[in-house]
């Protein structure tokens, strides 16, 4: 067949693989620093081996190596189907997953060596940073490149999340790296203090609402419609939420410094964007989950489909969680604590790795020339591993989070305070157990995935896949 | 406009994109550049000491800030626990800012002459020797490596290359400052500074 009427989904596969095993990594260091906030002997004494060096390098695995691969995955196979059109620039896509790959190993090697910037999701030092750069300047490139020469007229509402998507990180990612270098392995941030901090929540919170949000959504966009055999919910609805959800995201990051020394009008502004966003993620959830409206009987026989609607309810689950957590009052109790961690994992657990296992096991077979994965049981028990893990998980970081902000603030009559510091830590050691638990649920989950990939992909050979004709 | 115009024109989208995540970061970041509350040095803060400097990169590199806050906020419960709340001026020789965003161990704005050198020896080394029920790492490597003294220069003069008010007198004396000190010794030098800037602190 000739190269330019089939689809280029040789880079698909290769991401869509490496998402499964970035997965297994990031989950299992995951699964490690819990166990070392229980059992701080698992440090063993050792610079490579600390929490304080293994934590960033679990963020960095689960955002970047799974989430990114991911998103590059399906950005790669959504926008030629869209567009009915191959790949653009096939050497600069290859050239996006060798580079993506060599970016991972180097966080891999840096990040245990206290190779570190220690802003978070931004820890990588300024060479690494540079070529992250390229890399992504390449990944826009190719994006955009196949839908400029789309042969539809219209740009699908995917699109418009991956673009936006690709677009902010790009702006987020140099902004916040900018930084003088000392050495090879040293920089100093060109900002300081409290403009520095904001600097970062800017880049981190939007680092959620786009790496872990628009882009995920782009997925959601192209793949809920497509398992369930049901156009969008709503036209109108994509219309609106996709504009307000991009413009009010950039204003909530000052959430993560309330009541910190950042002026109070930053604060406000913060907070008052972040309850506003509700409305707009609310607008993405209720798009997703509607689409199933006259197809909700698939759910009995679908668990792919199981694993969309979960992570979408997930998803507004935790987008009214964090407009809450923004609340100045609330977040004077959660900030610090273990809640937070609980919201995190309920959007990257439940939301994003839901969303992005589902949208795989859809995926694969179409790229392996077969009609499924090889085991629908097997997606199944790992759609209840994921579900009971993530439920386990949040349930257990709310309960020691609330735990932690009211022993600290409790006073006795006499004004002193009642509990010491370390009390704290003891109270909510069992819950320290129950989420070790869950993310080990969570992480075998992933193991039987891997198991089920495997019989799927090694003995088919793929073959091309002719361009479609616009209708 | 319609959106059909919009969904129909790559550039139209890009551009408007770029307009629509533009704003927010604009009007929250670039006041706060010159706003002298949030860039000038607040009273007795003055940029590190070539060891405090060293031992502050230390804290970076073992990412102490996963657990520790450096930034006490203004309830009763929190200065009653940690001292005084953390204002802007006290930060602005901070690169990158520590301010951590968990307390899975206590704040550390105000630690600084708290517990005695030979404490923080001790606990940084074996956490569990004096703090029992605490789940920090040891971190008895500190005790061997010693600073680069070039590298520290190199650090000054970045620094003051930054705006940073290193005099070159105290670039040229950073070397000896730090000829032949442990890691250790720079950390303990850089916790026991930490927030003694207030005098009314408890």
């Amino acid at each position: 067949m000739d190269t330019a009427a089939s689809y280029n989904d040789k880079v698909v596969r290769q991401f869509s693989i490496m998402v499964v095993v970035w997965g297994i990594v990031g989950m299992l260091v995951g699964v490690i620093i819990a166990a070392q906030l229980i059992w701080p002997q698992l440090n063993f004494d050792l610079p490579l081996l600390t929490y304080g060096r293994l934590r960033p390098l679990h963020t960095n695995a689960v955002i970047f190596a799974f989430g990114g691969s991911a998103l590059f995955a399906t950005a790669y196979y959504v926008v030629q189907r869209t567009c009915h059109v191959r790949l653009a620039f096939g050497k600069l896509a290859a050239f996006t997953f060798w580079g993506w790959q060599l970016v991972i190993v180097l966080a891999a090697i840096t990040l245990p060596l206290g190779i570190t910037q220690s802003k978070e999701y931004a820890e990588l030092e300024w060479p690494i940073d540079l070529l992250i750069t390229v890399v992504w300047v390449a990944y826009a490139i190719v994006f955009f490149g196949t839908i400029a020469k789309r042969r539809v007229k219209h740009i699908y509402v995917a699109n418009w999340f991956y673009g936006a998507f690709i677009i902010t990180v790009a702006v987020l990612h140099i902004f916040n790296n900018l930084a003088v270098p000392v050495s090879l392995l040293k920089s100093y941030s060109i900002y300081t203090g409290i403009v520095d901090g904001m600097m970062q929540w800017w880049y981190g919170h939007n680092a959620v609402g786009f790496f872990l949000t628009a882009g995920f959504l782009g997925m959601m966009y192209y793949f809920v419609p497509k398992q369930a055999g049901r156009p969008i919910y709503s036209y109108r609805l994509s219309v609106v939420h996709f504009w307000s959800l991009i413009a009010i995201y950039m204003w909530a990051g000052p959430h993560h410094l309330h009541y910190t020394s950042l002026p109070d009008w930053a604060q406000t502004l913060g907070m008052v964007f972040s309850i506003v966003l509700l409305a707009p993620s609310w607008g993405g959830m209720i798009n997703g989950i509607m689409t199933l409206s006259g197809a909700w009987h698939k759910l009995r026989s679908d668990p792919i489909l199981k694993f969309m609607i979960v992570a979408l309810s997930f998803y507004g689950m935790s987008t009214f969680e964090g407009p809450m957590m923004s609340i100045k009052t609330v977040n004077a109790l959660s900030h610090y604590t273990n809640w937070t961690i609980g919201h995190v994992h309920s959007g990257a657990l439940g939301w994003v790795a839901m969303m992005t296992v589902g949208s795989i096991y859809s995926l694969l077979p179409r790229l392996y020339n077969r009609e499924a994965m090889y085991s629908t049981r097997l997606i199944d028990v790992h759609f209840w591993t994921s579900t009971i893990g993530v439920v386990l998980y949040a349930v257990s970081m709310w309960i020691a989070g609330i735990t932690e902000g009211l022993m600290w603030r409790a006073v006795n009559d006499d004004g002193t305070l009642t509990y010491s510091f370390v009390e704290s830590l003891k109270a909510v050691e069992p819950y320290h157990y129950m989420r070790l638990l869950g993310g080990l649920v969570f992480f075998s989950g992933m193991i039987i995935m891997a198991y089920n990939v495997w019989k799927t992909v090694s003995d088919k050979k793929p073959v091309p896949v002719a361009v479609l004709e616009p209708a | 406009m319609r959106h059909e115009q919009i969904e129909k024109s790559l550039n139209l989208m890009i551009v408007l994109i770029i307009v629509a995540i533009s704003i927010g970061g604009l009007v929250e970041i670039i006041p706060l550049m010159f706003s002298s509350d949030a860039t000038e040095p607040a009273e007795n803060i003055e940029p590190y000491s070539p060891l405090r400097l060293a031992g502050r990169d230390v804290y970076v590199r073992e990412g102490c800030y996963n657990c520790h806050s450096q930034m006490i906020r203004p309830f009763r419960s929190e200065t009653e626990r940690y001292g005084p709340f953390t204002t802007a001026g006290e930060t602005v020789y901070d690169r990158p800012f520590q301010f951590g965003s968990k307390r899975t161990g206590p704040d550390l704005a105000r630690v600084g002459g708290r517990y005695s050198d030979e404490w923080q020896r001790l606990h940084l080394t074996d956490p569990r020797a004096l703090v029992p029920e605490s789940n920090m790492p040891g971190y008895p490597w500190l005790l061997e490596n010693t600073v680069d003294p070039e590298l520290v220069t190199a650090k000054l003069k970045a620094l003051q290359w930054l705006g940073d008010p290193y005099t070159d007198d105290q670039i040229a004396g950073a070397a000896a400052a730090v000829e032949g000190r442990t890691e250790m010794d720079a950390l303990v030098a850089y916790l026991q500074g930490l927030g003694t800037n207030r005098r009314d602190r408890r």
